[in-house]
């Protein structure tokens, strides 16, 4: 096992974004908001014609109805930067007197909450825009600005803090994983490979998967038993999730991933896993390239996608499927923004008997209030629970006596806001339930 | 200087400049954005036809998502509507088609007038409504500014304009070289080279600006195999 020292080695330029948050600069700000607008992005912000459609397709705007959560609203900052110092005329509106003023350390300290408190990054305004402006791309990029010039919330500077020198958000280190590792192989009777070299999957791991939902490391075990599959599980570079793209910092996200990487080319997997959490999967699939400047040697797998693809391949058997009335809560970053819709769909129906889709089902379903980092900002509590208001909505249409996700931030999120409105609807994760329903006798166990 | 100087000032001097300013224009603000460059994108795509996820983007937002189409339900049909109005005026009306040939010698058959009359109510009531919806609505007026209503009135000066030489319109045949009234020939030209010139540096850039904003959104979520 790879020796974990007390503290990880965190880089100088993710170092210098945690700095920022002492001493708030506009013109930092400002710097960065410019250097994220590259030619898709101009192309983008320059074709918006103020119709506000994006508004009606956010669940912080239909909460409250306030016009400052009109999705597009929240890139000024970065336009008017933009506007001002790069874009086609900026010189000729600044001889003219005619540009945007440049951002100032109040008006950015306002638009914080208007970039994280009040955007998942969810993406239905992008479908909602007859512009085709990707209005959720523009926020992570606009992000990229407020981090760096210290406007990012405090609660994302000290996750990020946590996750560079402890390796998770939340700070959970190897001796906890192991503890839960230990505790599901007495559960399950079943092995939990750990470091194993040359396996074919690395499974990565959230925080909130291994403290909140452990059973889920048992339900891999019989998952990868009965598919005959070898796998593993790194003592180093285990943590999936990026706070890194949530806080908006290339620095910070960079560095996480290269962990993950550098995990599974010292293990020389084929593929990693990325678990049921939509960031995550993003990060690890989308972005983790472009942030560490190369291509990756492997293939870079969700767990419910390959889950499907092993029933599809028949290397799982599933044994009857759950009777209850169930619906499937889409996470935004794996479904809508993903392209999973098919395979999490797929896999839903094949262990349900009884799942009623959701109104909108599928690309246009609502967030649950909590995904890009959202859930980890306390301030934004109430607005998330109000948020959720357009989730509920769907939920109950649906009539259903529980609620499947395959994220676990979102199982996380809908869990405590389902007790916050006083409902009674307990959330399972997919991969789960899939265990549950394996056809051999001792992987039921 | 009388109405016939100006109408030779207008269909002359201004007219070309106003051209002249449309195409350099439009030209420097495209160049503007492409010399940013962009990034590669080193992920393994999901989807590899990018170029008909591109026309896919292009063509899916001419029609909104059927989630969302109930909210935005009015605003929607209001674009429609002056849209299509605007197409038909500019390319179904006698008059606009002899303009255009006698610049590119380009013509086709034209609508019958009252046809395209019609679409002059489709234009006027959808842009005063949108107008309307813009200073109603709150989020609306938030994202609202000076490019907003003055593209809004440069759209409008020739509707009105034009409005005032409808009557000179003609049956059949080309038009007379020098209309019996020419001072309102010439503010309606006037006008309309006024948006010419205004049309690369505002939102109504956005007549080419949606193509490349679709476009390139189309294209990276096809490439992720995501929803459009």
């Amino acid at each position: 096992m790879a020796d974990v020292p007390a503290k990880l080695a965190v880089s100088e330029s993710a170092r210098a974004v945690l700095d920022a948050a002492k001493a708030p600069d506009a013109s930092v700000a400002a710097r960065e908001f410019v250097a994220q607008v590259d030619r898709d992005a101009a192309f983008q912000l320059e074709a918006c014609v103020h119709c506000g459609q994006c508004a009606q397709a956010c669940h912080f705007y239909q909460a409250g109805g306030d016009p400052r959560y009109t999705p597009v609203y929240k890139l000024r900052p970065m336009l008017h930067a933009f506007r001002r110092e790069a874009a086609p005329f900026a010189s000729l509106r600044r001889l003219l007197g005619l540009a945007p003023a440049a951002p100032r350390e109040r008006e950015l300290h306002e638009w914080s909450e208007l970039l994280y408190d009040s955007c998942n990054l969810c993406g239905r305004c992008t479908l909602a825009c007859p512009m085709g402006i990707d209005i959720a791309a523009l926020v992570r990029r606009a992000r990229e600005g407020m981090a760096a010039g210290g406007f990012a919330p405090r609660d994302h500077y000290q996750a990020a803090e946590r996750a560079l020198e402890t390796g998770s958000p939340i700070g959970v280190r190897w001796p906890a994983l192991r503890r839960q590792i230990e505790l599901q192989e007495e559960e399950t009777g079943l092995p939990v490979p750990v470091d194993a070299e040359g396996a074919e999957y690395m499974v990565v791991l959230s925080s909130i998967e291994i403290m909140g939902y452990p059973e889920g490391i048992g339900a891999l075990a019989k998952i990868f038993r009965q598919a005959g599959a070898s796998w593993t599980l790194p003592s180093a570079g285990f943590e999936a999730t990026n706070i890194g793209v949530q806080i908006g910092s290339r620095a910070i996200a960079a560095e996480l991933v290269s962990r993950i990487v550098a995990a599974a080319e010292r293990l020389r997997v084929q593929c990693v896993v990325s678990p049921e959490c939509g960031h995550a999967y993003s990060a690890l699939r989308w972005e983790g390239p472009n942030l560490i400047g190369r291509r990756y040697g492997f293939e870079v797998v969700q767990i419910d996608e390959l889950l499907e693809r092993f029933v599809r391949e028949g290397r799982l058997r599933l044994a009857g499927r759950d009777a209850r009335r169930l619906t499937f809560h889409d996470p935004c970053q794996l479904v809508r923004r993903g392209g999973l819709a098919g395979p999490t769909h797929r896999l839903m129906r094949a262990v349900s008997a009884n799942c009623v889709e959701m109104p909108d089902a599928g690309a246009a379903s609502y967030c649950c209030g909590g995904g890009g980092g959202v859930s980890a900002i306390h301030r934004a509590e109430e607005l998330r629970f109000a948020a959720f208001a357009a989730k509920k909505r769907q939920i109950e249409a649906t009539g259903a006596e529980a609620l499947v996700t395959s994220c676990s931030n979102c199982r996380n999120v809908l869990e405590e806001a389902i007790d916050h409105d006083g409902m009674t609807l307990p959330v399972l994760g997919l991969a789960e339930l899939v265990a549950q329903h394996l056809a051999t006798a001792e992987a039921g166990k | 200087m009388s109405g016939l100087a100006l109408l030779e000032f207008s269909r002359g001097p201004a007219l070309w400049l106003s051209l002249a300013v449309l195409a350099a224009g439009s030209l420097w603000r495209i160049a503007g954005i492409l010399r940013l460059g962009a990034r590669p994108d080193l992920s393994e795509p999901r989807g590899t036809r990018l170029f008909a996820g591109a026309m896919r983007g292009v063509l899916a937002r001419m029609v909104p998502h059927a989630a969302m189409r109930r909210a935005t339900g009015l605003a929607s049909w209001n674009a429609y509507l002056y849209h299509a109005g605007l197409a038909v005026l500019v390319l179904g009306y006698r008059p606009h088609i002899e303009f255009i040939r006698r610049l590119t010698g380009l013509a086709w058959p034209a609508l019958p007038e009252p046809v395209v009359f019609v679409f002059v109510g489709c234009v006027f009531v959808p842009l005063f409504l949108a107008l309307l919806m813009r200073l109603d609505d709150p989020v609306r007026r938030l994202l609202s500014g000076f490019d907003d209503y003055f593209s809004w009135i440069v759209v409008m000066l020739p509707m009105f304009t034009g409005m005032a030489v409808i009557s000179l319109s003609y049956a059949d045949g080309a038009p007379a070289a020098v209309p019996p009234y020419p001072l309102p020939v010439a503010l309606h030209l006037l006008s309309v080279e006024l948006l010419f010139v205004w049309l690369p540096f505002g939102k109504l850039a956005h007549t080419f600006l949606v193509f490349a904003s679709r476009g390139v959104t189309g294209a990276a979520l096809a490439r992720k195999g995501a929803a459009l």
